[in-house]
């Protein structure tokens, strides 16, 4: 539909292409992030840390 | 007495603001004798005055320093700063009493319409944004900016950055308040729902708000403790967030730079996509992510429990960041907005339910190993039974977002239940909640005044919400199902006027509920105070006694 080649419309469909698959990706690498069993330890002792301040 | 060694001077900041506030004050006066019309030069007159103030604040408090600035660790601790907290706390008291009563004001005239006496300062469309405004912004605002100051100190272990931006914060903000709301009374309104302020104050705020976010972030950066906590997450997509949203749903062309009225950028239905975009997100990230982090600190806290998962809280964070900012189209159902946008909307909302739900049962879910303390500890009662609310309301708004039942609540009063289901549930709750415990522990006192009167404010509040919800929905579905009644010759069955009519139980009900509501916070503030007045001090151990951790 867009006749005219412009900076703008190749961004623009570049963006709407791509960002839903990175988006998902980035999730995904958090969640994986967050169940990395080597990360465990460093989670549960952040889950305390408002117990031991001061 | 010795000397202090170093010699006393201005720091850049002191002198700096004090410059910038001096010629404000003289930029503010000249606005005033030219201002085009009454409200703002009231507006520019009162800025003048508070330029000047804050003049003297430095200036005096210059004098009344000692040479040096106060110590980031005293004896290898850190140097917690309170002073804006506990300013922020108090504000927080006494606009959600402002608030409630103006709440309390607009409920009746709606039962009792004689109420708004005919006079155009008090009738219902100007004092609904003073309630609006002064429930979330100036009493949810001051509890946020309170609780963040705290949280981010005693999480990371470092005192607040800067010496006077977090005053600046703390003042600017409420008197980005105190203009947005004297200029709601006298009329001044750029008509967006929940962003109401014109252009100067709009302004104003942006600075505040850049303020906010530095004072944050460098406390943040200078942390002893390695680990970025989660609430500090929650606090930080807060911040960052709103700041974006005001920016993007205010750009304004005055009329006149001594005017109080200016034009939207964007017009149409790019307008109205943006305001919501605005509007949904203010709940989402305003309303929903500060008050998270509150969760995420003071739960674990006053129940002496850990988080129990912080792997489903870093889940919780990036899911609610990911979704939220998409649900907004959902306010604009059947409206000019495409469909697709509104699908769009509605899906997302729907989606949302996942992190909701995950966030309440994290919530919930740390008092597993604590859960009898709910009966001997009325605020930890509270914080809970906010974040069941939280549960309820965050069930309910996606089911109302789907274009379905959308079509039977929308611009009925189910909307308003919704919302204060959320409001008063939820974010009061939990407000009141970390006040309870943020006061003791910010003036140094061993606990509250009196845990019964907790218990009544609880009861009392809860009574009221109860009331002022169950009277909404009542009310919403009666009113979305008398709107669309035909009759056998397709009519419609009930002229509006009949609708409005049917409503005026309802609205009794609802004003009851809001009365008690207000009663609790009354119940609270002399709590409050006396508790700052008479309470114990909290006698601090030497560090060689300290219990090992």
């Amino acid at each position: 539909m867009k006749a005219i080649l412009t900076v703008h419309n190749l961004a623009s469909d570049l963006v709407t292409t791509i960002w839903t698959p990175v988006f998902v990706a980035i999730f995904l690498a958090i969640i994986a992030y967050a169940f990395w069993p080597r990360n465990k330890a460093a989670f549960d002792k952040a889950a305390h840390l408002p117990l031991r301040e001061e | 007495m010795s000397q202090p060694s170093i010699s006393k001077s201005m720091t850049f900041g002191e002198s700096g603001l004090a410059v910038v506030f001096a010629v404000t004050a003289f930029l503010c006066v000249i606005a005033s004798a030219k201002a085009l019309d009454a409200p703002f030069a009231f507006h520019a007159a009162l800025s003048a005055a508070a330029s000047l103030a804050a003049v003297f604040f430095i200036v005096n408090r210059y004098f009344e320093r000692p040479a040096a600035l106060p110590a980031q660790e005293i004896n290898g601790r850190p140097n917690y700063s309170m002073g804006p907290i506990k300013f922020s706390a108090f504000m927080a008291m006494f606009w959600g009493i402002a608030g409630f009563l103006v709440g309390l004001i607009i409920a009746s005239q709606l039962a009792w319409p004689a109420l708004n006496f005919d006079l155009p300062w008090i009738s219902f469309g100007r004092l609904r944004p003073l309630h609006t405004s002064a429930v979330i912004f100036a009493f949810g605002g001051n509890v946020l900016i309170a609780t963040s100051f705290y949280v981010v100190q005693k999480s990371c272990r470092a005192r607040l950055a800067g010496d006077l931006a977090p005053w600046f914060v703390v003042l600017g903000y409420n008197f980005f308040i105190l203009i947005a709301g004297t200029g709601y009374l006298l009329g001044v309104t750029q008509s967006k729902e929940y962003a109401e302020p014109e252009w100067y104050a709009d302004l104003w705020l942006t600075i505040v708000w850049v303020v906010y976010l530095l004072v944050f972030l460098a406390t943040i950066f200078k942390r002893k403790e390695p680990h970025i906590f989660v609430a500090n997450w929650f606090y930080l997509a807060f911040i960052v967030t709103i700041a974006v949203l005001h920016l993007g749903n205010n750009p304004a062309l005055p009329v006149s730079v001594f005017g109080s009225k200016s034009y939207v950028a964007w017009g149409g239905i790019q307008d109205a996509m943006f305001q919501w975009w605005y509007g949904h997100n203010a709940v989402g990230f305003f309303l929903t992510a500060g008050f998270l982090a509150i969760m995420y600190y003071f739960i674990p806290k006053r129940a002496e429990r850990p988080i129990y998962s912080y792997r489903l809280s870093i889940i919780h964070f990036w899911a609610l960041i990911f979704l939220y900012i998409w649900a907004g189209p959902h306010h604009l159902h059947y409206t000019a907005l495409p469909d697709w946008t509104q699908t769009l909307g509605m899906t997302f909302s729907i989606m949302l339910w996942m992190p909701s739900w995950g966030g309440m049962i994290n919530g919930l879910m740390t008092l597993s190993g604590a859960w009898d303390k709910l009966r001997t500890d009325p605020v930890l009662r509270m914080l809970v039974v906010s974040v069941a609310f939280y549960g309820m309301s965050t069930f309910e708004g996606p089911m109302m977002s789907i274009k379905v039942v959308n079509s039977l609540s929308h611009y009925t009063d189910w909307t308003i239940g919704h919302v204060h289901s959320g409001a008063l549930g939820w974010v009061g709750f939990v407000s009141f909640g970390a006040l309870y415990c943020l006061v003791p522990w910010a003036w140094n006192r061993k606990g509250l005044y009196s845990l019964k009167l907790v218990n009544w404010h609880f009861w009392v509040a809860t009574l009221g919400i109860v009331l002022y919800i169950s009277a909404m929905w009542v009310s919403g579905i009666l009113q979305g199902l008398m709107w669309r009644a035909y009759t056998s010759l397709g009519f419609l069955e009930y002229s509006f006027i009949e609708t409005v009519e049917a409503m005026h139980p309802f609205y009794i009900i609802r004003a009851a509920g809001g009365g008690l509501f207000l009663i609790g916070s009354l119940i609270m503030a002399y709590n409050l105070w006396m508790t700052v007045r008479v309470g114990e001090q909290e006698v601090q151990m030497p560090v060689a006694l300290q219990p090992a951790e």
